[in-house]
């Protein structure tokens, strides 16, 4: 197992954000874990990712218990978060910002640059190298962040929204992107409110809900879950929709 | 197109660039090496400035114009490189400055090992400000307020204890000699000090070309990001704050053998962290030539004022009233004059 996450609590004032919630990546997969809006999924990502401290559970990465470890300690054992609100170092070229990602894995100028070459092409933007990040769209501070966490040779990414605000044509080129990554031997775990993309690339999904996980299992599992239905579009809409919604993947 | 490829165009396309486009990088690509042609040139000026001006005055002038470019690349590395501002970069230069004359004075050691002495108590001081300051979590202003803080104490303390000479400071008694670094002729200092700085500004392109340089490139942006992708924050801060502490505290002992006295002010005056700072902002922060671009405006202003005026601290106000105008219309320093040229050279086709 590439992660496991067990039993993670997370507490806000009077708040749970995240609530007893497990989960677990396997190796090569890649896992999504979707839910309402505030239901804490980025909380989650920020306490697995050692961003957060945590009131409770653990954070098991590769065999090692890494609960507590600070996030640099984390993201050099393999496991790279991206940030939903893009964070571009702005005032550098896009070749810059992926090679500050690929020195951490090379050293070396000459390899560092090169494999940050080699990553842009990976994630189609070898046209904006000498871009300074300010300059890019939405699109392209998505790609970037994606770029600049793959140039690191991770293990596991964990990817928070890369698709928002893109549009569908884009969002068919990112879905192809990160099959190639995890098709590369990188393990992904996704935040994703695009839903088709979810259907499509998951090989499991994991369903937060006020900080629990209500369901969990393949895509067709969770879909046709009443829990999950209830999560998303009411009480009662499980009864009534439960159909429509399972057949909705393959509209 | 694979990567050698592109490399290789790269690299010819650098080498045939003038000394306006790696100006251009020098303030646009905080990465990219300057090319060695650039370094070349501006050293050879250097080198033949004091025979083509032999001057006392100008000699003089050059001195001070090298001495303001080292202190201020001190700054420029930690503020510039790595963003962490400072208000009281003087800490480094004053400790540095008593250190050696402590050494010389009190234990009787040569002025020469005061340098590497200054550079290691300079250090020191900035390793301790860091660690308790990153610790702590302290950035931006609350930062440079910190900084200013410590420099006011070390300037009470250095006022108040008995080895430094308190209020009445320290005089180094003139023995002219190299062994004892006091020249007979300016331009001993003038190549002492051009070694330094030019030690400086080695460092400084080590920085656009190294994975260290890469890792405060990234923590000036976002320290979020950079700690996501592995970078450890306070420990590069850290690193950088020691180095930038030992050039400061270089920079101090070359100005107590200079001037052959140091006292409270001398040494811990907010003036010269203000200095320090302003040479790298007027000539560009964060660039490996703004502090010798910036201190050549300094010296010049100083120079020009001292000479047509009487006045005390003129030199200050042009100054500050020129930082207003590129800060208006420059804010990324006078090296920037070039990029936008070449900008707009490259939007025509």
């Amino acid at each position: 197992m590439m992660l496991q996450v067990s039993r993670l609590t997370k507490i806000f004032g009077g708040l749970r954000a995240v609530d007893d919630a497990s989960l677990e990546v396997e190796q090569g997969s890649i896992v999504a874990l979707i839910g309402p809006n505030g239901a804490g999924k980025t909380t989650m990502f920020a306490c697995i990712a050692g961003f957060l401290p945590i009131n409770g559970g653990g954070v098991q990465f590769l065999g090692r218990d890494i609960t507590g470890w600070p996030v640099h300690r984390i993201a050099r054992a393999g496991m790279v978060r991206t940030f939903q609100i893009t964070q571009p170092f702005a005032r550098l070229t896009v070749h810059e910002n992926i090679a500050v990602g690929a020195y951490q894995s090379f050293p070396d100028r000459h390899q560092a640059w090169d494999h940050a070459a080699a990553v842009a092409r990976q994630v189609g933007m070898e046209a904006m190298l000498e871009q300074p990040a300010s300059d890019l769209t939405v699109a392209g501070r998505k790609r970037l962040e994606l770029a600049r966490a793959l140039a690191t040779s991770p293990r596991l990414l964990l990817l928070d929204e890369v698709m928002a605000g893109l549009n569908p044509s884009e969002i068919l080129e990112i879905i192809a992107i990160i099959r190639s990554i995890r098709d590369s031997g990188v393990t992904v775990l996704l935040i994703e409110h695009v839903m088709h993309a979810v259907m499509s690339l998951s090989d499991q999904i994991h369903v937060l809900s006020y900080g629990r996980i209500i369901a969990n299992g393949t895509p067709q599992q969770v879909v046709s879950d009443p829990a999950v239905i209830e999560a998303y579009l009411g009480r009662g809409a499980a009864d009534q929709g439960a159909t429509a919604v399972a057949e909705e993947p393959h509209a | 197109m694979n990567p050698a490829d592109r490399s290789t165009g790269q690299d010819t396309g650098v080498q045939r660039a003038d000394a306006s486009a790696a100006a251009a990088a020098d303030a646009h690509s905080p990465l990219k090496p300057i090319p060695w042609k650039l370094h070349l040139a501006v050293l050879a000026v250097a080198v033949a400035f004091p025979f083509v001006f032999p001057s006392n005055f100008m000699v003089n002038f050059g001195v001070l114009a090298l001495f303001y470019a080292f202190i201020g690349q001190s700054w420029n590395i930690s503020g510039g490189f790595a963003g962490q501002l400072s208000f009281g970069h003087v800490a480094f230069f004053g400790v540095g400055a008593y250190a050696s004359t402590i050494v010389q004075m009190r234990l009787g050691w040569s002025p020469w090992l005061g340098l590497p002495v200054a550079a290691l108590a300079g250090a020191l001081i900035g390793g301790v400000i860091a660690v308790l300051s990153f610790r702590a979590g302290l950035k931006g202003s609350y930062f440079a307020l910190i900084t200013l803080a410590f420099a006011e104490v070390l300037r009470i303390v250095s006022n108040s204890i008995s080895i430094t000479g308190g209020g009445m400071g320290m005089l180094i008694p003139m023995k002219i000699g190299a062994a004892n670094l006091q020249f007979a002729e300016r331009i001993g200092f003038y190549f002492l000090i051009l070694a330094l700085a030019a030690g400086s500004i080695a460092l400084a392109e080590w920085l656009r070309r190294s994975r260290f340089g890469a890792q405060l490139a990234a923590i000036r942006e976002n320290e979020d990001s950079a700690r996501a992708l592995g970078i450890n924050v306070f420990a590069e801060k850290v690193k950088v704050m020691l180095i930038s502490g030992a050039i400061g505290g270089v920079g101090g002992s070359f100005f107590a053998q200079y001037f052959l006295y140091i006292d409270p002010l001398i040494a811990f005056g907010v003036d010269k962290s203000i200095e320090m700072l302003l040479v790298s902002m007027i000539g560009g922060a964060g660039t490996v030539y703004g502090p010798l671009v910036g201190a050549v405006l300094l010296a010049l202003v100083s120079d020009v004022t001292r000479t047509l005026t009487q006045i005390q601290g003129l030199s200050l106000v042009l100054y500050g009233g020129l930082l207003v105008v590129i800060i208006a219309f420059l804010p990324n320093g006078l090296l920037d004059l070039f990029s936008r040229k070449r900008g707009a050279r490259r939007k025509k086709p």
